[in-house]
Protein backbone atom coordinates (compact mmCIF):
# COMPACT_ATOMS: atom_id res chain seq x y z
CA UNK A 1 0.00 0.00 0.00
CA UNK A 2 1.25 3.48 -0.81
CA UNK A 3 2.64 5.38 2.15
CA UNK A 4 0.65 8.42 1.03
CA UNK A 5 -2.59 6.58 1.84
CA UNK A 6 -1.33 5.62 5.29
CA UNK A 7 -0.28 9.19 6.01
CA UNK A 8 -3.59 10.61 4.77
CA UNK A 9 -5.63 8.18 6.89
CA UNK A 10 -3.46 8.88 9.91
CA UNK A 11 -3.70 12.65 9.50
CA UNK A 12 -7.46 12.73 8.89
CA UNK A 13 -8.16 10.48 11.90
CA UNK A 14 -5.98 12.58 14.18
CA UNK A 15 -7.52 15.80 12.89
CA UNK A 16 -11.12 14.64 13.33
CA UNK A 17 -10.41 13.57 16.91
CA UNK A 18 -9.29 17.11 17.68
CA UNK A 19 -11.77 18.98 15.50
CA UNK A 20 -15.14 17.37 16.26
CA UNK A 21 -15.29 18.32 19.95
CA UNK A 22 -13.72 21.70 19.22
CA UNK A 23 -16.24 22.66 16.57
CA UNK A 24 -19.37 20.83 17.68
CA UNK A 25 -19.59 19.67 21.27
CA UNK A 26 -20.85 21.81 24.12
CA UNK A 27 -20.75 21.07 27.83
CA UNK A 28 -18.40 19.04 29.99
CA UNK A 29 -17.93 15.32 30.44
CA UNK A 30 -19.34 14.45 33.84
CA UNK A 31 -18.74 10.70 34.03
CA UNK A 32 -16.03 9.99 36.56
CA UNK A 33 -15.25 6.67 34.89
CA UNK A 34 -14.66 8.23 31.46
CA UNK A 35 -12.59 11.03 32.97
CA UNK A 36 -10.49 8.45 34.79
CA UNK A 37 -9.90 6.41 31.63
CA UNK A 38 -8.87 9.57 29.78
CA UNK A 39 -6.52 10.47 32.62
CA UNK A 40 -4.75 7.08 32.48
CA UNK A 41 -4.64 6.60 28.70
CA UNK A 42 -1.49 8.65 27.97
CA UNK A 43 0.50 6.72 30.60
CA UNK A 44 -0.85 3.34 29.50
CA UNK A 45 -0.23 4.00 25.82
CA UNK A 46 3.30 5.34 26.29
CA UNK A 47 4.14 2.35 28.46
CA UNK A 48 2.72 -0.15 25.97
CA UNK A 49 4.61 1.54 23.13
CA UNK A 50 7.89 1.55 25.03
CA UNK A 51 7.79 -2.03 26.26
CA UNK A 52 8.93 -4.33 24.79
CA UNK A 53 9.97 -2.21 21.75
CA UNK A 54 12.83 -0.58 23.69
CA UNK A 55 14.37 -4.03 24.36
CA UNK A 56 15.22 -4.48 20.68
CA UNK A 57 15.21 -0.89 19.34
CA UNK A 58 18.90 -0.86 18.40
CA UNK A 59 18.60 -4.19 16.63
CA UNK A 60 20.61 -5.88 19.37
CA UNK A 61 19.24 -7.00 22.74
CA UNK A 62 22.21 -6.37 25.03
CA UNK A 63 22.83 -2.76 23.98
CA UNK A 64 19.08 -2.04 23.99
CA UNK A 65 18.71 -3.37 27.53
CA UNK A 66 21.71 -1.33 28.71
CA UNK A 67 20.06 1.76 27.20
CA UNK A 68 16.74 0.85 28.87
CA UNK A 69 18.32 0.52 32.31
CA UNK A 70 20.12 3.85 31.93
CA UNK A 71 16.86 5.53 30.88
CA UNK A 72 14.94 4.05 33.84
CA UNK A 73 17.56 5.08 36.38
CA UNK A 74 17.99 8.64 35.06
CA UNK A 75 14.22 9.11 34.73
CA UNK A 76 13.84 7.94 38.32
CA UNK A 77 16.09 10.83 39.36
CA UNK A 78 13.92 13.28 37.37
CA UNK A 79 16.58 14.24 34.84
CA UNK A 80 15.34 16.25 31.83
CA UNK A 81 13.90 14.34 28.85
CA UNK A 82 16.77 15.15 26.53
CA UNK A 83 19.39 14.05 29.07
CA UNK A 84 17.61 10.73 29.63
CA UNK A 85 17.21 10.17 25.89
CA UNK A 86 20.79 10.98 24.88
CA UNK A 87 22.38 9.07 27.79
CA UNK A 88 20.31 6.04 26.91
CA UNK A 89 21.50 6.20 23.29
CA UNK A 90 25.11 6.84 24.32
CA UNK A 91 25.04 3.85 26.68
CA UNK A 92 23.76 1.60 23.92
CA UNK A 93 26.37 2.93 21.49
CA UNK A 94 29.25 2.32 23.90
CA UNK A 95 27.91 -1.17 24.61
CA UNK A 96 27.90 -1.99 20.91
CA UNK A 97 31.47 -0.68 20.63
CA UNK A 98 32.64 -2.81 23.55
CA UNK A 99 30.93 -5.90 22.20
CA UNK A 100 32.60 -5.34 18.85
CA UNK A 101 29.31 -5.22 16.96
CA UNK A 102 30.33 -2.00 15.24
CA UNK B 1 -3.66 44.39 18.75
CA UNK B 2 -4.03 41.18 16.77
CA UNK B 3 -0.35 41.27 15.88
CA UNK B 4 0.59 41.75 19.53
CA UNK B 5 -1.53 38.75 20.50
CA UNK B 6 0.02 36.66 17.73
CA UNK B 7 3.54 37.53 18.91
CA UNK B 8 2.56 36.82 22.51
CA UNK B 9 1.33 33.39 21.42
CA UNK B 10 4.55 32.71 19.53
CA UNK B 11 6.55 33.69 22.60
CA UNK B 12 4.54 31.35 24.80
CA UNK B 13 5.21 28.61 22.25
CA UNK B 14 9.01 28.88 22.35
CA UNK B 15 9.61 26.53 25.31
CA UNK B 16 7.31 24.00 23.64
CA UNK B 17 9.22 24.42 20.38
CA UNK B 18 12.53 23.59 22.09
CA UNK B 19 11.07 20.45 23.65
CA UNK B 20 9.55 19.40 20.34
CA UNK B 21 12.85 19.84 18.50
CA UNK B 22 14.48 17.02 20.43
CA UNK B 23 11.49 14.66 20.47
CA UNK B 24 10.88 15.07 16.75
CA UNK B 25 14.60 14.61 16.07
CA UNK B 26 14.19 11.17 17.66
CA UNK B 27 11.11 10.57 15.52
CA UNK B 28 13.04 11.48 12.36
CA UNK B 29 15.81 9.02 13.24
CA UNK B 30 13.26 6.30 13.98
CA UNK B 31 11.64 6.80 10.56
CA UNK B 32 14.95 6.24 8.78
CA UNK B 33 15.55 3.17 10.96
CA UNK B 34 12.15 1.86 9.78
CA UNK B 35 12.97 2.59 6.12
CA UNK B 36 10.58 5.52 5.85
CA UNK B 37 11.85 8.31 3.60
CA UNK B 38 12.86 11.78 4.80
CA UNK B 39 10.00 13.32 2.83
CA UNK B 40 7.44 10.93 4.33
CA UNK B 41 8.80 11.52 7.83
CA UNK B 42 8.42 15.29 7.49
CA UNK B 43 5.03 14.82 5.79
CA UNK B 44 3.81 12.80 8.77
CA UNK B 45 5.01 15.40 11.28
CA UNK B 46 3.52 18.31 9.36
CA UNK B 47 0.11 16.66 8.99
CA UNK B 48 -0.16 15.05 12.43
CA UNK B 49 1.67 17.13 15.03
CA UNK B 50 1.61 14.44 17.72
CA UNK B 51 4.35 12.27 19.19
CA UNK B 52 2.93 8.96 20.42
CA UNK B 53 0.43 8.67 17.57
CA UNK B 54 3.13 9.20 14.97
CA UNK B 55 5.46 6.59 16.47
CA UNK B 56 2.67 4.01 16.54
CA UNK B 57 1.71 5.10 13.02
CA UNK B 58 5.14 4.56 11.49
CA UNK B 59 5.42 1.21 13.23
CA UNK B 60 2.15 0.17 11.58
CA UNK B 61 3.38 1.48 8.21
CA UNK B 62 6.70 -0.36 8.58
CA UNK B 63 4.89 -3.59 9.47
CA UNK B 64 2.46 -3.18 6.55
CA UNK B 65 -0.55 -3.08 8.88
CA UNK B 66 -4.13 -2.47 7.79
CA UNK B 67 -5.85 0.91 7.60
CA UNK B 68 -8.38 -0.22 10.22
CA UNK B 69 -5.49 -0.90 12.56
CA UNK B 70 -4.15 2.58 11.79
CA UNK B 71 -7.48 4.31 12.45
CA UNK B 72 -8.22 2.43 15.69
CA UNK B 73 -4.70 2.95 16.95
CA UNK B 74 -4.77 6.71 16.30
CA UNK B 75 -8.20 6.86 17.88
CA UNK B 76 -7.08 5.24 21.12
CA UNK B 77 -3.75 7.03 21.39
CA UNK B 78 -5.13 10.44 20.50
CA UNK B 79 -8.49 10.19 22.24
CA UNK B 80 -7.21 12.49 24.95
CA UNK B 81 -7.13 15.34 22.42
CA UNK B 82 -10.93 15.15 22.24
CA UNK B 83 -11.11 15.94 25.89
CA UNK B 84 -8.60 18.75 25.54
CA UNK B 85 -10.50 20.22 22.59
CA UNK B 86 -13.69 19.91 24.58
CA UNK B 87 -12.14 21.72 27.50
CA UNK B 88 -10.63 24.47 25.30
CA UNK B 89 -13.95 24.98 23.51
CA UNK B 90 -15.30 26.33 26.80
CA UNK B 91 -12.58 28.97 26.94
CA UNK B 92 -12.88 30.51 23.48
CA UNK B 93 -13.50 34.19 22.86
CA UNK B 94 -16.72 34.97 20.87
CA UNK B 95 -14.46 36.06 17.96
CA UNK B 96 -13.69 32.36 17.44
CA UNK B 97 -15.93 31.55 14.48
CA UNK B 98 -16.22 28.13 12.88
CA UNK B 99 -13.39 28.76 10.42
CA UNK B 100 -10.96 29.66 13.21
CA UNK B 101 -12.11 26.61 15.14
CA UNK B 102 -11.41 24.36 12.15
CA UNK B 103 -7.87 25.72 11.83
CA UNK B 104 -6.95 25.86 15.49
CA UNK B 105 -8.23 22.31 16.15
CA UNK B 106 -5.22 21.07 14.15
CA UNK B 107 -2.84 22.36 16.83
CA UNK B 108 -4.32 20.87 20.00
CA UNK B 109 -1.41 18.97 21.57
CA UNK B 110 -0.69 18.12 25.22
CA UNK B 111 1.69 21.03 25.66
CA UNK B 112 -0.23 23.63 23.65
CA UNK B 113 -3.36 22.65 25.55
CA UNK B 114 -1.54 23.04 28.85
CA UNK B 115 -0.35 26.57 28.02
CA UNK B 116 -3.64 27.68 26.43
CA UNK B 117 -5.77 26.43 29.30
CA UNK B 118 -3.57 28.20 31.85
CA UNK B 119 -4.30 31.62 30.28
CA UNK B 120 -6.45 33.78 32.55
CA UNK B 121 -8.43 35.44 29.72
CA UNK B 122 -10.61 33.93 26.95
CA UNK B 123 -8.58 32.63 24.02
CA UNK B 124 -8.51 34.73 20.85
CA UNK B 125 -7.66 33.27 17.40
CA UNK B 126 -4.52 35.40 16.88
CA UNK B 127 -3.03 34.18 20.16
CA UNK B 128 -3.77 30.54 19.34
CA UNK B 129 -2.22 30.82 15.87
CA UNK B 130 0.98 32.18 17.41
CA UNK B 131 0.97 29.54 20.13
CA UNK B 132 0.67 26.80 17.50
CA UNK B 133 3.15 28.26 15.00
CA UNK B 134 6.40 28.08 17.01
CA UNK B 135 5.87 24.49 18.27
CA UNK B 136 4.85 23.49 14.71
CA UNK B 137 8.14 24.88 13.37
CA UNK B 138 10.08 23.03 16.08
CA UNK B 139 8.25 19.77 15.36
CA UNK B 140 8.74 19.83 11.59
CA UNK B 141 12.33 21.13 11.68
CA UNK B 142 13.34 18.56 14.29
CA UNK B 143 11.87 15.75 12.19
CA UNK B 144 13.77 16.95 9.12
CA UNK B 145 17.06 17.22 11.04
CA UNK B 146 16.58 13.79 12.63
CA UNK B 147 15.72 12.12 9.34
CA UNK B 148 18.64 13.74 7.50
CA UNK B 149 21.00 12.85 10.35
CA UNK B 150 19.66 9.30 10.37
CA UNK B 151 20.23 9.12 6.64
CA UNK B 152 23.85 10.36 6.59
CA UNK B 153 25.12 8.92 9.88
CA UNK B 154 26.55 5.42 10.12
CA UNK B 155 23.90 2.77 10.78
CA UNK B 156 25.37 2.07 14.22
CA UNK B 157 24.78 5.67 15.34
CA UNK B 158 21.23 5.63 13.96
CA UNK B 159 20.60 2.36 15.76
CA UNK B 160 21.74 3.83 19.06
CA UNK B 161 19.77 7.04 18.52
CA UNK B 162 16.60 5.08 17.85
CA UNK B 163 16.49 4.58 21.63
CA UNK B 164 16.02 8.33 22.06
CA UNK B 165 12.26 8.42 21.69
CA UNK B 166 11.68 5.48 24.00
CA UNK B 167 14.08 7.08 26.49
CA UNK B 168 11.94 10.19 26.38
CA UNK B 169 8.75 8.21 26.87
CA UNK B 170 10.33 6.66 29.96
CA UNK B 171 11.33 10.10 31.20
CA UNK B 172 7.70 11.18 30.78
CA UNK B 173 6.04 8.28 32.61
CA UNK B 174 8.49 7.44 35.43
CA UNK B 175 8.45 10.68 37.49
CA UNK B 176 4.62 10.76 37.85
CA UNK B 177 4.62 7.00 38.56
CA UNK B 178 7.06 7.54 41.40
CA UNK B 179 4.75 10.02 43.09
CA UNK B 180 1.46 8.33 42.23
CA UNK B 181 1.03 4.59 42.71
CA UNK B 182 -2.18 4.50 40.67
CA UNK B 183 -0.20 5.69 37.66
CA UNK B 184 2.53 3.16 38.40
CA UNK B 185 -0.09 0.40 38.50
CA UNK B 186 -1.48 1.40 35.08
CA UNK B 187 2.00 1.63 33.57
CA UNK B 188 3.00 -1.82 34.84
CA UNK B 189 -0.22 -3.45 33.60
CA UNK B 190 0.17 -1.85 30.18
CA UNK B 191 3.83 -2.88 29.89
CA UNK B 192 3.11 -6.43 31.04
CA UNK B 193 0.24 -6.91 28.57
CA UNK B 194 2.28 -5.46 25.74
CA UNK B 195 5.25 -7.73 26.51
CA UNK B 196 3.05 -10.82 26.77
CA UNK B 197 1.33 -10.07 23.46
CA UNK B 198 4.61 -9.42 21.68
CA UNK B 199 6.36 -12.61 22.79
CA UNK B 200 3.49 -15.05 23.32
CA UNK B 201 0.78 -13.82 20.93
CA UNK B 202 2.73 -12.69 17.86
CA UNK B 203 -0.42 -12.79 15.69
CA UNK B 204 -1.54 -9.58 17.39
CA UNK B 205 0.25 -6.89 15.42
CA UNK B 206 1.95 -3.88 17.00
CA UNK B 207 -0.83 -1.34 16.60
CA UNK B 208 -3.49 -3.63 18.03
CA UNK B 209 -1.21 -4.64 20.89
CA UNK B 210 -0.89 -0.95 21.85
CA UNK B 211 -4.66 -0.50 21.65
CA UNK B 212 -5.45 -3.61 23.71
CA UNK B 213 -2.79 -2.98 26.37
CA UNK B 214 -3.60 0.74 26.56
CA UNK B 215 -7.35 0.28 26.90
CA UNK B 216 -7.25 -2.63 29.37
CA UNK B 217 -4.72 -0.88 31.61
CA UNK B 218 -6.61 2.45 31.59
CA UNK B 219 -9.99 0.82 32.22
CA UNK B 220 -8.48 -1.28 35.04
CA UNK B 221 -7.01 1.90 36.53
CA UNK B 222 -10.32 3.75 36.17
CA UNK B 223 -12.29 0.90 37.81
CA UNK B 224 -9.88 0.31 40.70
CA UNK B 225 -8.64 3.86 41.25
CA UNK B 226 -11.08 6.41 39.81
CA UNK B 227 -9.63 9.92 39.79
CA UNK B 228 -11.37 13.15 40.74
CA UNK B 229 -11.82 15.56 37.83
CA UNK B 230 -9.43 18.10 39.41
CA UNK B 231 -6.58 15.56 39.38
CA UNK B 232 -6.76 15.33 35.64
CA UNK B 233 -4.75 18.49 35.13
CA UNK B 234 -1.65 16.62 36.29
CA UNK B 235 -1.86 14.26 33.35
CA UNK B 236 -0.15 16.71 31.00
CA UNK B 237 2.89 15.01 29.57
Amino acid sequence: MSIVIYIAVMAVTTYLIRMIPFAAVRGKIKSRFINSVLYYIPFAVLSAMTFPAIFYATGDTVSSVVGTVIALVLAYFNLPLIVVALSSSAGAFVTMLIMGII
Amino acid sequence: MKKQLFVKGMRHGIPIMLGYLSVSFGFGVLCIQLNISILAAVGISVTNLTSAGQVAGVEIIAAGGSLIEMILCQLVINLRYSLMSLSLSQKLDPSFNLMHRLFVAYGVTDEIFAVASSQPEPLKPAYMYGLILTPFLGWSTGTLLGAVAGDIMPASVTAALSLMLYGMFIAIIIPPAKKNHKVLFVILIAAALSVVMHYLLPMITGGFAIIIAGVIASVAGALLFPVAVEERGEAAE
